[in-house]
């Protein structure tokens, strides 16, 4: 089976997220969002990775894996903070950059 | 077999994806989002990238969705839907990413199709000990780069979170 297939999905599942990102206003959702965003980069690694016989895609699937890991925690974090001091998570609502 | 099993993990894969982003609840989103890993898993196993499934549902499935889980049900969060007078941006925001889509696939085709590299695939297994010798030695210093990151993230998370405490907690 050619890698053509894997290719298209990871795209698919690229401008979902990405239709996600621009359309909700929740943080919690953007950040879903830009998760599904970075599997859909994880999975054209891997399908590239196995066109050319080479492993160094799987490998950079493994450094995105851990930075997306690293930003959940910072965004998280970040999510707590806004819903403690606002009480919504609507990034609209979050215009000012010091209270 | 390869075939059926890529389309049925694929199909899976946008559907679970599309009912995240329009889903209401951010819990239902996380665990439909769970779900979609655990098929993305079985691509990879399908890619011959077995450690790399394996890290998927380890480290997605096991930490990162957990740790959604936990701010969700923490935050208590109301359902919250769409909200009033975003028609347009809604609108405009699905319509310029499907051109995005097609754009992308366009160029993909023409370079699939006038290229070489749409020849047969390699028989190429990503098993762990060519990936750790790899790991660990052409790619060390990035490896060590990366420890760093963590323990940046991990101490930027303790800071951001546990910052006064007393004044503007509501």
């Amino acid at each position: 089976m050619s890698t053509y297939p894997y290719i298209v999905l990871s795209v698919a599942l690229f401008i979902i997220g990405a239709v996600g990102i621009l359309t909700r206003r929740n943080a919690i959702f953007m950040l879903l969002s830009i998760e599904i965003m970075l599997n859909a980069g994880n999975l054209a690694f891997v399908a590239f990775s196995r066109l050319h016989g080479n492993l160094t895609g799987q490998i950079v699937a493994l450094f995105v894996m851990t930075v997306a890991a690293a930003e959940v925690a910072v965004g998280l974090a970040i999510i707590v903070l806004l819903y403690r001091s606002r009480g919504t998570l609507r990034v609209d609502e979050a215009n000012l950059l010091k209270w | 077999m390869e075939t059926l099993a890529f389309y049925f993990f694929g199909t899976c894969i946008l559907l679970l994806s599309i009912f995240v982003i329009i889903s209401r609840h951010p819990a239902y989103a996380v665990l439909y989002l769970l779900a979609s890993m655990f098929c993305l898993a079985g691509l990879y196993v399908l890619l011959g990238a077995y450690f790399v499934a394996t890290l998927q549902i380890v480290l997605y499935a096991g930490a990162v969705l957990v740790m959604f889980l936990f701010v969700v049900m923490l935050l208590s969060l109301r359902e919250e839907g769409y909200t009033k007078g975003r028609k347009l941006q809604r609108s405009v925001g699905v319509v310029v990413s499907a051109f995005l889509f097609i754009g992308i696939v366009a160029g993909l085709r023409s370079a699939f199709v006038g290229g070489t590299s749409s020849g047969p695939v390699s028989k190429m297994v990503g098993s762990i000990t060519d990936i750790g010798e790899l790991l660990f030695t052409k790619y060390l210093f990035p490896f060590e780069v990366t420890s760093l990151l963590i323990l940046a993230a991990m101490i930027g998370a303790i800071v951001i979170a546990k910052q006064k405490m007393g004044e503007g907690a509501r």
